[in-house]
């Protein structure tokens, strides 16, 4: 069944996405469409990406400052770790302290700040901690260690929900009662509605996930230009899907259109993953969560259905936990409401570094302070 | 990453920069080896089109040399 030929080529297909020539290309088409909708519109356009990947990708790949002078790029509420809201991460602190808990967590929910704690701290202080790639790899350490409850933080959008689902639907195969999940999931397209209901957002067009995008389709988003009027383009991660994605909302911007358009048709269907969707369909339901800076959003959060009560860490252990101390001077809410840039924060880059993190949007991979602070945002760009 | 060979119980070995591991593919359905997958937290999310990523490419190229020979005036 081995495969030996087509690697190689299979490959060069998508490193063409990275294309130094292409690059440079599409990047001076983009500059030049932006300058036709800038004249449109009267300003500089104000586009928003909705996905931590595309966050980082934007700053790693260059393109956040080769694009500054003609788009206003804004980070929204991408970052899953980031908008976790405060007291979701003492609830898992609290979890964590608990006797015969072990905690297990993507990486990188470790060093997110709670009020006075984190996992990390936990985890030195003698609390049972363990990153997992994936979530079937914590239903392995239950079913090994069943003298041990073994708690998975569910912490993602569209595109980690099913993956937990599908875990959980496997624990529960395997009829193990030492695994739980502590479900913070949520979905994109609801808090997309709230922060569109603001009338002071300003923004012209989103980059939409291309990962949730996978899961949910292209029609999930429809919504955007049929009822609110606003452009959009999905698209991938590399320089290339990122470009033609700014080109296509920058187009719309041109010609007065409202659509969204699908760049990332390798990967993403009309209607998404039907499989996926099933599975967050059988282990989850709509519930209204609380997202960092935004606040409670009706229907934007997943939680475990009744059928799997047996499996819900909210239910199993139940802990309660004071209200949140939030440290002064942190503005992750305003920036993952787009108010805000990076370099807008007083405490960005002073008292606020990947290495001693005062809010999770310096901590996540993902974030944007920490892709600001890793590959430079202009100083200039701070109005 | 791309899929070297299918084993048992919905999972699948891939190599991806000469890296190879396991996945599970239970969300994607039945896969074949030379396959490309997009893979998150250990389970494959979506088949990667490389027809449909070749033949984008070929329009933007074509798209882009017409607009610079428009732009350039030739």
């Amino acid at each position: 069944m081995a495969v030996q030929q087509g690697i190689t080529s299979g490959r060069r297909e998508l490193e063409r996405f990275r294309d130094p020539e292409l690059v440079r290309r599409l990047l001076a088409r983009a500059q030049r469409l932006a300058q036709r909708a800038a004249d449109r519109l009267g300003h500089r356009p104000v586009i928003m990406e909705v996905c931590g990947t595309h966050t980082v990708a934007l700053s790693r790949s260059g393109l956040r400052n080769a694009l500054a002078d003609a788009v206003e790029l804004k980070s929204g509420p991408g970052c899953p770790v980031c908008v976790t809201d405060y007291r979701d991460i003492d609830l898992m602190l609290a979890l964590a302290r608990l006797p015969g808990v072990t905690i297990a967590t993507f990486g990188d929910m470790l060093r997110v700040p709670g009020s006075n704690s984190s996992l990390e701290r936990e985890r030195a202080q003698g609390a049972a901690v363990e990153v997992f790639y994936s979530p079937d790899d914590a239903v392995a350490l239950a079913a090994a260690r069943p003298d041990r409850q073994v708690i998975f933080l569910g912490v993602g959008f569209e595109t980690t929900a099913p993956v937990v689902g599908a875990s959980l639907e496997q624990a529960a195969a395997q009829g193990l009662t030492n695994f739980s999940v502590f479900s913070a999931h949520k979905t994109v397209p609801p808090v997309m509605r709230a922060l569109l209901a603001d009338p002071e957002l300003g923004l012209d067009g989103f980059l939409l996930p291309g990962h949730v995008s996978t899961i949910i389709g292209r029609r999930a988003f429809s919504f955007l230009g049929e009822e609110y009027g606003v452009p959009a383009a999905i698209t991938g991660f590399e320089p290339v899907d990122i470009l033609l994605g700014l080109s296509a909302v920058l187009a719309q911007l041109v010609a007065g259109e409202a659509r969204v358009v699908n760049c990332y048709g390798r990967v993403v269907r009309e209607e998404g993953n039907p499989r996926a969707q099933a599975v967050i369909d059988r282990c989850f339901a709509p519930a209204e969560a609380s997202w960092r800076g935004i606040g409670t959003v009706p229907e934007s959060g997943l939680a475990l259905r009744p059928a799997y009560a047996a499996f819900d860490a909210a239910k199993r252990f139940p802990v309660s936990v004071p209200p949140p101390v939030i440290p002064r001077g942190c503005r992750c809410g305003e920036l993952l409401r787009g108010k805000i840039k990076p370099t807008q924060c007083g405490l960005f880059g002073r008292a606020c570094t990947p290495e001693r993190p005062v809010g999770p949007c310096m901590v996540s991979s993902e974030g944007a302070c920490a892709a600001y602070y890793l590959y430079g945002g202009r100083e200039t760009e701070t109005d | 990453m791309q899929v070297v060979e299918v084993k048992e119980e919905e999972t699948a070995l891939v190599e991806s920069f000469g890296v190879q591991r396991l996945v599970r593919t239970r969300l994607v359905g039945p896969v074949q080896p030379g396959e490309f997958l997009m893979v998150h937290a250990g389970y494959a999310i979506e088949k990667i089109d490389q027809e449909e990523a070749a033949e984008r490419l070929k329009l933007w190229e074509e798209l882009l040399a017409d607009e610079e020979a428009w732009a350039g005036g030739t």
